[in-house]
């Protein structure tokens, strides 16, 4: 099969679809795009289903070389690209043509970009995903979980699209911004104190360096952890409180399963902005409700498809 | 009992206030109940130590409709008796040479046979699979083996490794970070994505461990 040569991989590139799904009681972990709004996009301005398997680029820093005419589509982390040197927008779709090499600078603003390419990129599931979990050694090109390096070539069937198209600027998000992140309370919210709750919606919080694909740390001042409970399964956006009181939102990479108590939920549609951040950068939260959090989700659902 | 929102996809079904042995088996059983009467609108479903976390399909159901259908399922399921099935019995081959042997005898003032002994001589429950692929919480463990865990995690436990941490032992099925202490090392390969099933534990089954030497863990496949 053709495809795209990976002549530079970047930091840490990484295949993914729509995650793991169905396998949590097992403990796998669902893995997935960190920003599945920028994923979502990129594989629409495709025409192809949500989830086809598309590049999570951390940082950018890629560099591919075409093997044949096709087009692909970039969005999320706003970075230079070049088409064998000539500039091409972000969340936007261009033409491929073989032999044509695909450079991609260091991202300016935003922590990940999402490379999709008409038809998906193909390689063999592993418990029905390619989405790459490098921690558990799962997915990816190989199927063992490495993420690309220099060498990989990205299996991908030749397309013909009609034109340019690129997502409408008001869908666009400011990656500069400090984001307020919505989060509906749960859990074991009740079992903190009710000025806890309060500081928690109060104050900054600031990203720490030692965020990864599992979890996204916060520091502050801490907050008093209710006692450690027996370990019960967790979801996406959970704010976990461990004894040291600093949160940890889980994200796409996160555990099946956790024993620390739980403040609430970040809104999954937030958790992307989360992941967009850089260290050290302040986020607030914002308290919603459930039901209304459920609308978003399941109108991201009928626009982009389950 | 209480049905309770986690997150905006997912139910989270509290069965008890404490663990008990006959409970995985009876969560186990809810789970597949739950999987049959509900399946198109079930996501996954994830047995904790006392509880079931749903995810469920939001586009088909939200948690209002679903408590509603679980509701007669939870009735039924709280006046039948223990399920019939006893769990599937798993005799797994253990050599008790773990980097933290001596160590964990010291601190439970007991000899390294004592210790190996009072291990392999109960039958375990798996109580839950989570942390990673495969890794089943087995309980419980003897109150004279229990341990805190480590002060400080480590970086690298090596695949196959049998660990006690608190009323628990497990066998870290990958090689991965981990903070209980390591007494053993098994030769299995207990979780195999390309497997059918991939994970050879599932919740409500039994486990004995078999102690064995390194004459066997080597003819077992066990990697010295």
């Amino acid at each position: 099969m053709t495809g795209l040569a990976v002549i530079r991989p970047g930091p840490f590139s990484l295949l993914q679809d729509a995650g793991r799904l169905g396998w949590q009681h097992l403990g796998v972990s669902p893995a997935g795009p960190l920003d599945i709004q920028a994923a979502a996009w990129a594989n629409r301005l495709l025409d192809n289903p949500r989830g086809t398997p598309l590049v999570e680029i951390a940082l950018g820093g890629m560099e591919l070389e075409s093997a044949l005419d096709t087009w692909v589509a970039l969005c999320g982390a706003e970075l230079d690209i070049r088409l064998d040197g000539a500039p091409r927008p972000n969340w936007s779709r261009f033409a491929l043509r073989a032999g044509q090499r695909l450079s991609l600078g260091f991202a300016r603003s935003g922590q990940r970009a999402y490379l999709a390419v008409a038809g998906g990129f193909r390689a063999a599931p592993v418990l029905g995903s390619v989405a790459t979990q490098e921690r558990e050694g799962l997915g990816g090109l190989h199927g063992d979980g490495r993420p690309l390096c220099a060498g990989d070539f990205l299996p991908c069937v030749p397309v013909v699209l009609p034109g340019a198209a690129s997502v409408p600027w008001r869908f666009v998000p400011d990656y500069r911004a400090e984001p307020c992140l919505r989060v509906m309370l749960g859990g074991d919210a009740g079992d903190f104190s009710v000025a806890d709750r309060q500081r928690f919606f109060a104050r900054p919080w600031r990203l720490s360096p030692q965020s990864d694909r599992m979890g996204t740390r916060l520091s502050g001042e801490p907050l008093r952890a209710p006692a450690r409970q027996w370990s019960l399964g967790v979801t996406a956006g959970a704010i976990q409180v461990p004894p040291d009181g600093q949160p940890i939102v889980l994200m796409a990479d996160r555990q099946t399963m956790g024993g620390y108590p739980i403040l609430g939920w970040v809104h999954p549609l937030d958790l992307g902005l989360l992941a967009q951040c850089p260290a050290h950068r302040e986020v607030r939260f914002e308290r919603v409700k459930l039901g209304g959090m459920q609308e978003d989700i399941r109108e991201f659902y009928r626009f982009f498809g389950r | 009992m209480r049905l309770e929102p986690a997150g905006p996809e997912a139910l989270l079904l509290v069965l008890a206030d404490q663990p008990d042995a006959g409970l995985p088996l009876r969560i186990a059983a809810l789970a597949d109940l739950i999987q049959l009467e509900l399946g198109p609108l079930v996501v996954d479903l994830v047995p904790g130590w006392t509880t079931l976390l749903l995810h469920y399909d939001l586009l088909r159901t939200d948690h209002l409709q679903l408590s509603r259908r679980l509701l007669p399922l939870l009735e039924d399921w709280c006046v039948q008796a223990q399920p019939s099935r006893s769990g599937h019995l798993h005799e797994i081959p253990v050599w008790y040479a773990g980097e933290d042997l001596a160590e964990v005898a010291r601190a439970c003032a007991l000899s390294e046979a004592e210790l190996i002994a009072l291990h392999s001589g109960v039958e375990y429950r798996v109580g839950a699979i989570g942390f990673a692929p495969g890794f089943a919480y087995l309980g419980e463990l003897d109150a004279r083996l229990s341990l805190p865990r480590r002060r400080t995690p480590r970086t690298r436990v090596p695949g196959g490794s049998l660990a006690i941490a608190e009323r628990q032992t497990a066998i870290y099925p990958q090689t991965s970070p981990g903070g209980w202490h390591l007494i053993g090392r098994c030769p299995w390969r207990l979780f195999d994505a390309q497997a059918e099933p991939p994970c050879a534990l599932a919740v409500g089954d039994r486990v004995r461990f078999l102690a064995i030497d390194e004459a066997a863990f080597r003819a077992e496949g066990g990697a010295p």
